[in-house]
């Protein structure tokens, strides 16, 4: 792989409404998005010639979601592995871009869960599920709990480390307009609140939201013809390591090892180089896992890293811009609003919370139960 | 009495929950590179060979992990709180299962042993309890 690869960039980002949507559908969410991205990129609906989206609101929702659009791509893929699903979307539109099988890639998501949650009442469990749905863990919290429980066994990581993570997206929200949670909230205010599954309290979970978000990304050759400037995709990687969470090989180490690596080979930079990071944070515990596997510390260092509000706006390591999934919104698979917050301050636009000629951003989502991870690496001219 | 999810027997798992009824833990072992395989399956995730052999595991192990649940859904809910675990068999596999209500101040790497919850005349979950 060619180093600094500049052949495909995201040209447009845009988010639906968010946060509390009543009686708008998933559809509407993502042709409102979608609309806006394309605005934003200055391209036609015509241009589109790929489509990807991932969702579970149809059993093919790439063909529902392109019939309402009425877009008839040349290039589809519905890959759906949870939140990273956009990453790995981004990751794919760069590679089928590559292959020269088309210019302009529409990713779009969407979700009512907030408005309209649908969690269907199992009463029958097939296959691989059979071996854990019984025994009642909810999903996925409990997952990330018994993570979490392991990581503080293993390296004594403590609740107030893993409540930094809370504070500093807390803190990056009130300075975002659009998220749903602004108030400042302490550390002890996250210890304080209930637990959902221990040693997770309340506020080490996402909010439940809805949203939809859309990117549009294109050829070199197409982003000149774009609006804005381009934001190159340098560098991706993408893994699964499990499906269920009893079979995660070592709990405290997501595939981010892997993702990460290959994203940083590929974009041919290192950590030092990043300006901002916006890494999933389903959970808290699951920035603490993407940290020290994509590399930013040693295992086990990574509650320590984010000690002293060192994510926070002001510290060193600023992360989750927009205030994450848990301050700003979390309609289900959040993936495709870390891609459209990096787009953002790689172009200048974030107004207060806007870091300083960022050119450099890497983002990475986390699906599952910690079970995949897709890792890119963005930048600008 | 709360109705869980059922598991859908197949080809699989048969084995494994006919044994559970007989209050017998069932895992596999692969005959080709003898690395013990669970859940059950037709192939070895190791070394992909396809033959593979049910034997009956000791029953005891250690936690790997586990959790206190506060917060569940459907027929979950009325059995709040209760510890769900991820236990490490000394066969080697890891299994997910509950531990027996009332299980004080569980740890990681305690060591447990399994106990067979019996639902109902179908249905018998492996749980465990400190040893």
């Amino acid at each position: 792989m060619v180093k600094h690869e500049r052949v495909a960039a995201i040209v447009g980002v845009a988010e639906s409404d968010l946060g509390i949507v009543p009686n708008k559908s998933v559809l509407q969410l993502q042709a409102k998005a979608a609309k806006l991205a394309l605005d934003d990129a200055g391209f036609a609906k015509d241009d589109v010639d790929a489509i990807f989206t991932a969702g579970n609101w149809s059993w093919a929702p790439n063909m529902m979601l392109a019939e309402y659009l009425g877009i008839q791509p040349k290039y589809t893929d519905g890959t759906n592995i949870g939140g990273s699903s956009f990453e790995s979307h981004v990751a794919h539109a760069a590679a089928g871009i590559r292959a020269g099988l088309f210019d302009v890639a529409l990713i779009t998501y969407g979700s009512t869960q907030r408005s309209n949650p649908y969690r269907p009442q199992e009463t029958a469990v097939r296959l691989t599920d059979q071996f854990e749905r019984p025994f009642g863990l909810p999903t996925p919290v409990g997952a990330y709990a018994l993570a979490a429980m392991r990581h503080m066994h293993q390296y004594g990581t403590t609740s107030e480390q893993l409540a930094e993570v809370a504070v500093a997206a807390r803190s990056w929200a009130a300075m975002n307009q659009k998220a749903m949670k602004r108030e400042p909230i302490s550390i002890q205010d996250v210890l304080d609140s209930r637990w959902i599954c221990e040693p997770l309290h309340l506020l080490d979970c996402c909010l439940v939201t809805d949203g939809g978000g859309a990117v549009v990304v294109a050829s070199a050759k197409a982003a000149e013809n774009a609006k804005k400037p381009p934001v190159w995709i340098l560098g991706h990687g993408e893994t699964h390591t499990h499906n269920t969470i009893t079979n995660m090989p070592d709990l405290t180490i997501t595939g981010a090892r892997e993702s990460g690596q290959q994203a940083f080979r590929m974009a041919g930079i290192t950590h030092d180089d990043l300006d901002v990071v916006e890494i999933y944070d389903s959970f808290t515990i699951t920035v603490l896992l993407s940290l020290e596997a994509l590399g930013f510390c040693k295992p086990g260092e990574s509650g320590e890293f984010v000690s002293g509000g060192r994510t926070a706006p002001g510290g060193d390591f600023p992360m989750n811009t927009n205030g994450g999934g848990l301050s700003y919104c979390h309609p289900g698979m959040y993936g495709i609003f870390l891609l459209i917050e990096a787009a953002r301050q790689l172009r200048g636009e974030c107004g207060e919370r806007q870091l300083q000629d960022a050119k450099l951003a890497l983002v990475h989502g986390t699906g599952g139960v910690l079970s995949s991870s897709s890792t890119v690496i963005l930048g600008r001219d | 009495m709360t109705v869980v999810p059922r598991p859908v027997l197949d080809g699989d798992s048969l084995k494994y929950w006919e044994g559970l009824r007989n209050e017998e833990l069932w895992i596999q072992r692969c005959n080709d590179c003898h690395q013990h395989i669970f859940y059950p399956r037709s192939i070895c995730p190791d070394c992909f060979s396809e033959e593979i052999t049910w034997v009956q595991s000791g029953g005891t192990g250690k936690i790997y992990s586990f959790t206190v649940v506060h917060h569940a859904f459907g027929p979950f809910k009325e059995q709040l709180p209760f510890v769900v675990a991820i236990v490490e068999l000394d066969e080697g596999v890891r299994m997910m299962t509950r531990l027996k209500a009332g299980s004080k101040n569980p740890s990681v790497e305690q060591r447990v042993k399994v106990i067979f919850e019996r639902l109902d005349e179908e249905l018998t979950l492996p749980y465990f309890e400190p040893v």
